[in-house]
């Protein structure tokens, strides 16, 4: 079910917590709302699901106005956060409670809703937990009942904010890829809120980054990633080095090859496997000196500091390991930097 | 208990509490039964089956019951009100529930009496419009006891409504839930075990409450006598074992009473997986 948003504004107060946001998600794709804390993701899902009301504009699901209807009516599923799950009822009562509340004529039978309910379980592979409380279950195993709950109502449209938020680093990975194969299955059109531009990356089909109530850019993660629209984008999307011309030499921007026939702008931004690092045998040529490196996993970060004249950060660059075994590196070595490429922005 | 536990100060908080137990509980209440060992049973049996004494027990333990029901509604709605909503002069609504606990139960007796009697403002009023006579009959006691009892349970269901989770309501609506099933289903049941406690306190005070009944009760034997004034006629008669008898069943009464609902809330947090 595609889901359509036309003009939404919503204030808090003086707050403008959203600002004419227009935005599109065809039926079975999982989107990821991305942006930092503050800037109006999750009252923007909010509004999708019809917890908040929006001051302005339309939410079309499916076709269908949306807007003026309650949260009970709008058929959609909601995952919390903080699992919401209802304390005092069972694992299987928790998933039950969707096809428990409706009206007497679309009620299931006690029988169907018991092989609903199992077959729910099994597909978050927590059936023999059936019997638990909320509070005896880990939070991943939590997380899991919370969408299996969502799920039993068969909603036109999942949305998720911040499911993973609230967990354990391992447990999120695993959730992550889970939540992706789960929605390969189901292809249900979902839309989750996250901070974490990994988890974006990672587990969406369309990213939607936003930033003081607006939309930043939307895009697949690589279009994202590769072709940043502005400077938010690109710092908030992945590691990225800072140059403004005017606080660099011209001639170290020379020679390390930033400034080309390509720039554009004031601004560069570069990635870190963008800076590409030789080992300089003097330090006439030599354009920066590396002053520390970390270990992170297949690759390893350097930081480097610029042998120029203005006292300024330190850059990044990562290359995978073996290379820089091969290059024999150590603390305070000088290097040569090439730059194979640069995003420009006024 | 080889090793020491973390948490400091076991023994001395134990003993003070123990102390405190002995001294401010115990001790009176061991004497009552003492007391009352020095009646022969016939005697005990005797006082406590005179038509008197029942049914002034029937009146002391229905008017708490009827009394601590009725508190246990309006209190919860009292703190729903408190809680979910804001509207001007909420501190002063705040301060004002805890006023029954402030003020000498004699002057709240004084003054219900007042308005409840037949030339009282509410009392002809009632009486004019439903034939309704409050005061000098068991629903007086009723009232009474509502007033005393309502801040009770107000002040133990407000910090639990308080720290509900409204993302749990909103769970519910997000399944379809309409706001009565929202109500019943999920706020409710979440809600109950604090209600059952104060209802039992409710409960508690009005069986013991002496103050603000007895003038507005017309303590009419039979009628309208509670319990604790029949103790202060024994006593002022120098019948201190026809007290103590008295006082010792109320007492026993009142232990099995509140045990019962202890248990009942037992069963009801564990039936909803709070233990």
């Amino acid at each position: 079910m595609s889901i359509i948003l036309s003009d939404i504004s919503k204030n808090f107060g003086s707050f403008a917590a959203l600002h004419n946001i227009n935005l599109e998600v065809p039926e079975g794709e999982l989107v990821a709302l991305l942006g930092p804390s503050g800037c109006g993701k999750t009252t923007l899902l909010r509004i999708i699901a019809g917890l908040e009301h929006t001051d302005q504009g339309s939410v079309i699901i499916n076709g269908e106005n949306k807007t003026s209807q309650n949260v009970s009516q709008r058929g959609i599923g909601f995952v919390f956060q903080h699992y919401a799950l209802f304390r005092h009822m069972t694992v299987f009562e928790n998933v039950a409670f969707g096809l428990r509340v409706k009206p007497r004529h679309t009620r299931p039978s006690n029988e169907i809703i018991k092989k609903k309910v199992h077959a729910l379980l099994d597909l978050v592979q927590l059936d023999w937990l059936h019997d638990r409380y909320p509070d005896q279950l880990s939070g991943g195993q939590r997380q899991r009942i919370a969408l299996a709950r969502a799920l039993a109502v068969e909603p036109s449209v999942l949305l998720l904010d911040e499911p993973f938020g609230a967990l354990d680093a391992s447990v999120r990975k695993d959730l992550r890829l889970w939540l992706r194969n789960l929605h390969h299955d189901l292809n249900v059109t979902s839309i989750f809120v996250t901070h974490d531009q990994e988890e974006a990356m990672e587990v969406a089909s369309q990213v939607v980054v936003l930033n003081h109530g607006h939309i930043e850019q939307q895009g697949s993660p690589s279009e994202i990633y590769d072709n940043p629209t502005n400077a938010f984008v690109s710092r908030f999307i992945g590691q990225t080095n800072v140059f403004d011309l005017d606080e660099h030499d011209n001639e170290w921007l020379r020679n390390v090859g930033i400034i080309n026939a390509n720039s554009t702008g004031r601004i560069a931004h570069v990635r870190p496997h963008d800076i590409l690092i030789e080992k300089s045998e003097s330090h006439q040529d030599a354009t920066a000196t590396l002053k520390d490196w970390q270990h992170l996993g297949a690759l390893i970060r350097l930081e480097l500091v610029k042998n120029d004249h203005h006292a300024s950060k330190s850059l990044f660059a990562e290359m995978p390991k073996e290379q820089f075994k091969a290059l024999a590196l150590k603390i305070g070595d000088v290097v040569k930097l090439k730059i194979r490429h640069a995003h420009w922005f006024h | 208990m080889s090793h020491k536990s973390v948490m400091p100060g076991f023994r001395p908080t134990i003993g003070l509490t123990l102390l405190y137990l002995g001294l401010v509980v115990l001790i009176p209440l061991s004497t009552l039964v003492f007391e009352s060992f020095k009646l022969s049973w016939d005697d005990y049996v005797h006082i406590i089956t005179s038509k008197r004494v029942l049914s002034s027990f029937q009146v002391s333990f229905f008017a708490a019951l009827i009394a601590a029901a009725v508190a246990s509604v309006f209190g919860f709605i009292t703190a729903w009100v408190l809680v979910r909503y804001s509207f001007f002069g909420k501190n002063i609504f705040h301060a004002l529930i805890d006023l029954p606990f402030a003020l000498p139960t004699a002057v709240a007796g004084i003054v219900l009496a007042t308005i409840f009697q037949p030339s009282g403002f509410l009392g002809r009023l009632l009486n004019e419009f439903f034939g309704l006579q409050i005061a000098f009959k068991p629903i007086g006691i009723v009232i009474a006891l509502i007033f005393i009892s309502i801040p009770f349970v107000v002040r133990t269901v407000e910090p639990v409504l308080l720290e509900f989770e409204s993302a749990m309501e909103e769970a519910g609506a997000s399944l379809g839930a309409t706001r009565l099933q929202v109500f019943t289903k999920i706020i409710f049941p979440n809600i109950s075990p604090a209600l059952l406690t104060g209802f039992a306190l409710a409960f508690a005070r009005g069986v013991g409450e002496y103050g603000s009944v007895i003038f507005i009760a017309g303590n009419i034997p039979y009628v309208s006598e509670i319990v604790p004034l029949l103790i202060v006629i024994k006593l002022e008669q120098y019948d201190i074992q026809g007290a103590t008898a008295i006082a010792l069943t109320m007492l026993v009464i009142s232990f099995l009473l509140l045990l019962i609902i202890n248990l009942l809330q037992f069963w009801v947090r564990k039936r909803s997986g709070q233990l």
